[in-house]
Formats: structure tokens, sequence, C-alpha cells
């Protein structure tokens, strides 16, 4: 440190070059293979030409498609670095038993299970559900993109920012060592003093704004923007389960970016929100951190049950049983999402008034819930089951969310949750849901999607190998936790002393290398499936004999969606349109006017990310430079009037004759 | 096949993106039922209501009126919800029919949620001293 001459911290902060982990040797292994991955990445692009092609056709795209599948990829990728670290707290506890101290140090196991946790649910399941709603919630409601496009775009490339900053603190410096919600005083100045926590304040700031202007954009497109004749009771589940959550999310992320603020003001200026001095409390960070954090699951969640519910009513070949009754449901859990938050925190020191009103609460959110199940499984009863991918993804889901409700319902009685907070019964709980409800949903949908969005279906084998693996592999994972919570071991613990609990982390551990093999088999899928992509072709833009509108255009669809924009007369618009004998409109075009790209949203994102570093590391002037960049960026955008065309007709023509053709083609 | 003809639906005249895109230019055709954009006369009228329900509170401090911190500040938190309600009114032009009723809707919402978040989190963190022992003023240990 004292070797730096006097400068340096004006220019470079509190940076110095003892912040480059090189002396952890697996962190010197991770960063060599990313290294030479992203290197191998960047020349194959850069040999195949395709940077001007990435650039004007994906980076700077407002089209609803290719953003949502940009979010999904994103979300897949992120995936492998969270699951990482879930296999290294694996290891680590399968093996640092007595004398044996494994091979994670406690200050770096801290770093894995904090990272685990912030990415594993804002950059994986965030991406994921807000990927799939990108791109199914324009096509469900015969719209041609979203209500900003622009907006769009800048979301993801938030959201990539705080991604940015996430993956460099691996690098650069170190993650938070506080646990997933950082509480205070532990994630304060005087116990934290380190960049880790800087590092999580300003990604989530930064991906937060990108979720919350996301959800804005969707609450408008499906208010303002549905076809002729869709009403809101038209409206397919998934696209009522995508506004709840957005309206979810719009009322809920403000929250979190306040409380980030107010502790990033205490980390900062030194103010006293969250300290034990000078009147702070560290207990209403708790409190406010769980108002956003408790509609986060749901925010999770309801896309997933809005999937499930498109799966079961395609699979089985009938209408949703309940259609009123689900969308009821969804709203209500909208609601009473709000009213529940303190269970979290359920010891904190509430007294018994408190406790059992929101124990009450929470047992009184199980019961829509377990609507929506009887509903999918009454839609089951005499309908005519295809036991395709989706819909097994489907069965995997109930039977486990409904496992994982039950310890949930367990979890909402005060008294057992003195017993069991904190353990690893609590572990077991919210992985049970998460990963039963969300992972399982996500999979469905992208099975279930993934014709449409590229025109071929992913493969039967692989996905049954990565479906079983997965389920299998869940189980196999969790249920040991439930065991071990019950038996009093708490979370987070990188050693122990009673060797009779090893088997149990060692089977959990097993588990672990199952879920590792679902994971690959899912990439082997999306490859072979890529490879055989001739084999697995559909023209039709229905290969499962969908019953809402985005099966009624072609797969993948056109830039302009639909060539004219669909009259609804029923819900479940595209089964009724079928039913009536549905003809293609083949002549009549007329230009189409749509959004322009633009790349404004990757710069000021960039420049947004570059001052979220410079604030993590003290750089001040590159801190206020980079703001200024993004205000003056944001003001010259808004003097660009180039910001739409219109498609001309013949191109419409063109584009739909070529459908004609290949479906002609496929009838011979 | 009476009735397909329907379904092949016709362009709508002016498709909502198209709309969207053209709102983006201030070009301003602000018709499906969207808000008013309200008069000189409303305006002044918000602008005289916000300035009585501002001088008031400013008053009553000043001049030490009620006699009693405690009254003060819930008068002149009753002020400040009156002075939210003009702004609504006079400035954002809220009234029940504005986007089909989606502004009074969303209004509710925000207002519930808003509600059981700061009822709730008084409640809450009121309540945490329940289970605590007994303590006498400053002796708080430091």
């Amino acid at each position: 440190m004292n070797s730096y001459p006097d400068w340096w911290p004006l220019v470079f902060g509190r940076f110095t070059f003892e912040a480059i982990p090189y002396h952890e040797p697996i962190l010197v292994a991770t960063f060599a293979a990313v290294a030479i991955g992203g290197l191998g990445l960047f020349a194959l692009i850069t040999k195949l030409g395709a940077w001007g092609y990435l650039w004007r056709e994906w980076f700077t795209s407002v089209d609803h498609k290719k953003i949502g599948i940009m979010y999904m990829v994103l979300g897949i990728v992120m995936l492998l670095r969270g699951f990482a670290d879930a296999l290294m707290m694996r290891g680590q506890q399968a093996i640092a038993f007595g004398a044996n101290e494994g091979y994670l140090p406690p200050h770096h196991y801290d770093q894995i299970f904090t990272a685990h946790g912030v990415i594993m649910i804002f950059f994986v399941a965030m991406p994921l559900v807000t990927g799939l709603m990108n791109y199914v919630v324009p096509l469900q409601i015969g719209a041609r993109d979203v209500a900003f496009p622009f907006l769009n775009n800048f979301s993801f490339w938030m959201t990539v920012g705080g991604v940015v900053l996430v993956m460099a603190s691996l690098f650069v410096g170190e993650f938070a060592k506080v646990g997933w919600l950082a509480y205070p005083p532990l994630s304060g100045k005087a116990y934290s003093p380190g960049v880790g926590m800087d590092y999580y304040l300003w990604a989530l700031q930064i991906a937060g704004v990108g979720t919350t202007l996301s959800g804005i954009n969707l609450i408008a497109t499906i208010v303002k923007m549905r076809a002729p004749g869709m009403d809101m009771m038209k409206m397919p589940v998934f696209t009522w389960t995508a506004l709840c959550t957005n309206v979810l999310i719009v009322a809920s992320f403000p929250v979190l970016a306040g409380t980030v603020a107010l502790l990033t003001l205490d980390r900062y200026v030194g103010t006293n929100f969250f300290t034990n001095d000078l009147g702070g409390n560290p207990m209403m960070y708790v409190n406010l951190i769980w108002i956003w954090g408790h509609p986060e699951v749901y925010i999770l969640i309801l896309p997933c049950f809005g999937i499930y519910s498109e799966v079961a009513s395609t699979f089985c070949g009938k209408r949703l049983f309940g259609y009123a009754s689900m969308v009821y449901a969804t709203v209500v859990i909208t609601i009473l999402s709000y009213l529940v938050w303190l269970h979290h925190f359920f010891t904190m020191g509430s007294g018994a008034s408190v406790n059992s009103f929101f124990g009450i609460t929470t047992m009184i959110i199980s019961i829509p819930t377990g609507a929506k199940i009887f509903n999918w499984l009454f839609t089951m009863y005499r309908g005519r089951i295809r036991f395709e991918l989706p819909m097994m993804w489907l069965l995997a889901f109930m039977i486990t969310f409904v496992i994982g409700g039950m310890t949930g319902v367990m979890l909402a009685v005060p008294p057992a949750d003195f017993v069991l907070h904190n353990s690893l019964f609590l572990i077991a709980h919210f992985h049970n849901v998460i990963i039963g409800g969300v992972v399982f949903g996500a999979f469905a949908g992208i099975n279930y999607w993934f014709p449409k969005a590229f025109g071929f279906k992913l493969d039967d084998f692989w996905g049954k190998m990565s479906f079983w693996f997965w389920v299998i592999g869940f189980y196999v994972a969790f249920m040991p936790l439930y065991v071990l919570g019950l038996m009093g071991v708490t979370r987070r613990v990188n050693h122990f002393d009673d060797p009779s609990l090893q088997i149990w982390f060692v089977i959990a551990a097993i588990g672990a290398v199952l879920i590792l093999f679902g994971i690959l088999s899912f990439l082997v899928q999306i490859v072979v499936s890529v490879m055989n992509r001739e084999k697995l072709r559909d023209v039709t833009g229905d290969p499962w004999n969908g019953r809402t509108l985005e099966w009624a255009t072609s797969s993948p669809p056109p830039a302009y969606n639909f060539a004219f924009t669909p009259m609804v007369h029923d819900h479940d618009s595209w089964a009724d349109m079928k039913k009536r004998g549905y003809q293609r409109p083949l002549e009549g075009f007329r230009p189409i006017h749509m959004p322009k790209n633009t790349g404004a949203g990757v710069i000021i994102s960039a420049f947004a990310t570059i001052c979220g570093l410079a604030l993590v590391w003290y750089v001040w002037w590159l801190a206020a430079l980079s703001f200024l960049a993004i205000i003056v960026t944001a003001i010259a955008h808004s003097f660009n009037y180039d910001r739409d065309y219109n498609i001309p007709a013949e191109e419409v023509v063109r584009e739909e004759e070529r459908r004609s053709r290949a479906l002609a083609a496929a009838r011979v | 096949m009476s009735g397909s003809h329907n379904d092949v639906g016709a362009t709508q005249a002016h498709s909502s993106l198209a709309h969207d895109l053209h709102g983006d230019h201030g070009h301003g055709h602000d018709d499906h039922g969207g808000a008013s954009h309200g008069s000189f006369r409303s305006y002044l009228t918000g602008f005289i209501l916000s300035v009585i329900l501002t001088a008031i509170p400013f008053w009553l401090v000043m001049g030490d009126v009620l006699g009693n911190a405690t009254t003060t500040a819930i008068v002149i938190m009753l002020f400040a919800a009156a002075q939210i309600v003009v702004h609504m009114i006079y400035f954002l032009h809220m009234n029940t029919r504005s986007e089909g009723g989606w502004s009074m809707m969303a209004l509710i919402f925000t207002v519930v949620i808003v509600v059981i978040m700061l009822a709730g989190s008084l409640w809450v963190m009121y309540h945490l001293n329940s289970n605590m022992m007994p303590m006498a003023p400053g002796n708080h240990p430091m």
C-alpha cells in the first residue's frame, strides 16, 4: 500500500494491485478459464465478421422478440455461474468435517453463498422470467412490439450492467460476504469496509432500474395494446400473470431502490439510517428489504403459474378449468403478497399480535395458490393429455411445489418458525418452491415456446434426460437439507464438527451433481436441436396445436409479428379462430409502421456500469464524468427523431408469400 | 364458413404502436380517452389552492398557533394530504374517467399498498419493543 505515489488515490481511488486476488488459486484458474473462453469467443466472432451483425441486429435491436431471447441467453449463462457457486458450496460442506477444513476458507465461502443468492435471484430467475414475458406477451395480445421499444432495449442493458459489476467483483476486489439480502450492521461500513458490499449495492441499483422500467413497459403494453376484441377477461392467463407480476415490480422495486440507497448513504456519507448509533435501526432495513423481498418471490412465481396454465390447456387439449378463478386467484395473490413480509423475520422481536397477524396472512395466501393447483388438476381431468416435455415439467412442478408449499405453511406458524428459522429446513423450503416452481416453469416455457422463437422443436431425448436429472437431482439434493434442518443445522456454515451429519451432506452433494447433469443435458439438448434443426423443423407456426394468439403467426414470427392485427372473439383466441375455419389473409397488405433500432440503450447502460465501478472504487472523477455522460447521452437521444420506419407493403407480401410456399411444401 | 371473414380482421386504422411512436415525437394526438389537458383557469385554481395549503402550515409553525408540537405535526400532515389531492386533480388531471378508469384503479392500488407499507412498518417497528426489558430513559448502553 505504502509504495503507491500520492496522486494514486486521486486517479485510481482505493484500487491497488493487491485487490486482484492472484493469491487465490481457485479464482486464478477461473479467471484463466474465463479469459481464454472469452478471448476464444471474441476471436471467433471477429473471424466470422459478426460484430457488425450482432451490433445491428441484436445489441441495438428494439424488437421485443430479440430482446426476449437476449434475456434468456443472459439468464442461462448466469445460471452456469450461480450453479458453479452451488457446486462449490455442496463440495465444501460434504468434506469439511472435523480436522478437514475443506478447500474454501470462511471469507471465500461467505462470498460464494452471497453471490449464489444474488445471482440466482437477480440475474438468473429475473432475466428468465422477464425474457419469457418479453417474448410472449406482445404475441399473445396481437401487438407488434411493446409500448416503449427503446426503453425495453435500455432495460435489458441495465440488467447486463448489474451482471458486469457482479462478474467484475470475481476478479477485481471481492464480493460481499453478508448473505444475499445484506442485513446491517454486518453490511455497514464498520463491519464490511471492503469493496464487496459496494459491488453488491451498485449492481442491484443499476439492474433494478432496468427491472422497474421493463415493468412499466409491459404494464403499458398489456393495458394499451391488446388486439381489438380482447377485453381483460379474454386475455390469455400468461398475459394476466405477466400483468400482475409487472404491477408487483412497479410497486415493489422502488422500495428496494430506496432501501439500497439508504444503505449506500450509510456507507458513503456516514448517515445513520441502519446503524446502532444516533437513532439508526438495523431492523428497519430488515423490515424494508422484505417489503420488497416478499413481493419479489411472487414476481418470480406468478409468470410461471401463467406458463403452467398455458401448458396445461394446450397439452390437455381443452380450455383451462376455471379461467375466471385463475384470474382472481392471481389478483388476490398480488394484493396479499404485500401483507406477509414479516414472516421472514418472526424472530426479530415483535410481540405475539404482530407475529400471529402475519402468520395468518401467510396461511391465507396459500388458499389462492391451492385453488390454482386444483384448476390445473381439473384441466387434466378428462383431458386428452399429451406427455410432451412442457407437460412433464408441469407434472413435476405440481408434485414438487405442493411439498414446498406445505413446508412453507409449516414455517408460517410462528412457534415452528422459532425452531426452524435460519436452518437448512428453510433453505430446503425456498429451493423447493423456487426450483420446483420457477426453474421448472422456465424449462416448461423454454421447451414450449422455443419452436415459436426459432422455427424448430427442441430435441426430445436430451430434453427428457435434462428433465429426469433435474427432478431426481432436486429431490436428492434438498430432501437431506430438510432432515438436517430438523436436526438444527444452521445455514451459511462452512465447517462442521459432528461427523454424524456428514452422510446427509454427501447425499446432497450427489444431488447437486445430478442437477449438474441436468444442466449439461439441457445445453446438449440445445446444441443437438440446432444441429438437427431441419428434422425438427416446424413450418406451421403451431407445432403443439396451441390455443393462444402467438401460435397464429409464423415461427419465428416476422419483425412485425402479425401482417394484420387479429380480431378476438373469445379467450383461447387462436383455438376459437381455428374452430371457425380461419383462413390466412393472402392479399391486401399495407405498409407497417415500426420502431427503429438505436444504440442509445447500450451506450447509456455502459456509462452507468462505468459509473457504478467508479463509485465502488471511490474514483470520484470517473464517477462524475460517467454520470454526466449518462445525462448528456439521454438528452442527445431525446433529439433523435429518426426512430421509426415503414416496412413497405411489398416486403410484407414477400414475407407472407415465403410462408405460403413453406406451408405448401410441407403439405406435399 | 360464414363468420370466418371477421376472423381475418382488418388493419387497425391507427395501431397502438404507431400511436405510441407519434406520441414520442410530441405531436400529441391525445385521443383514446386520455387525460384532459386542463385550462388556464384550472391551473390557476390549483396554484392558488396549493399556495394556501402551503401558507397555512407555515403560519401554524411560525406563529406557534396551536401551542402543541404534536397537534401541529398532525395538522400539517393533513394539509399535506390535501395538497396531494389538489395536485392530482388540477395538475395531473386525474378523475374517475381518465384513461378509461385505469388512472383511478392505479391510484387506489397505490394508496392501498402505501398504506399497508407505512402502517405495517410503523406497527412492526413499534412492536419490536414489546419483548424488551423495561429500560429507564437515558440508561441506554452506549
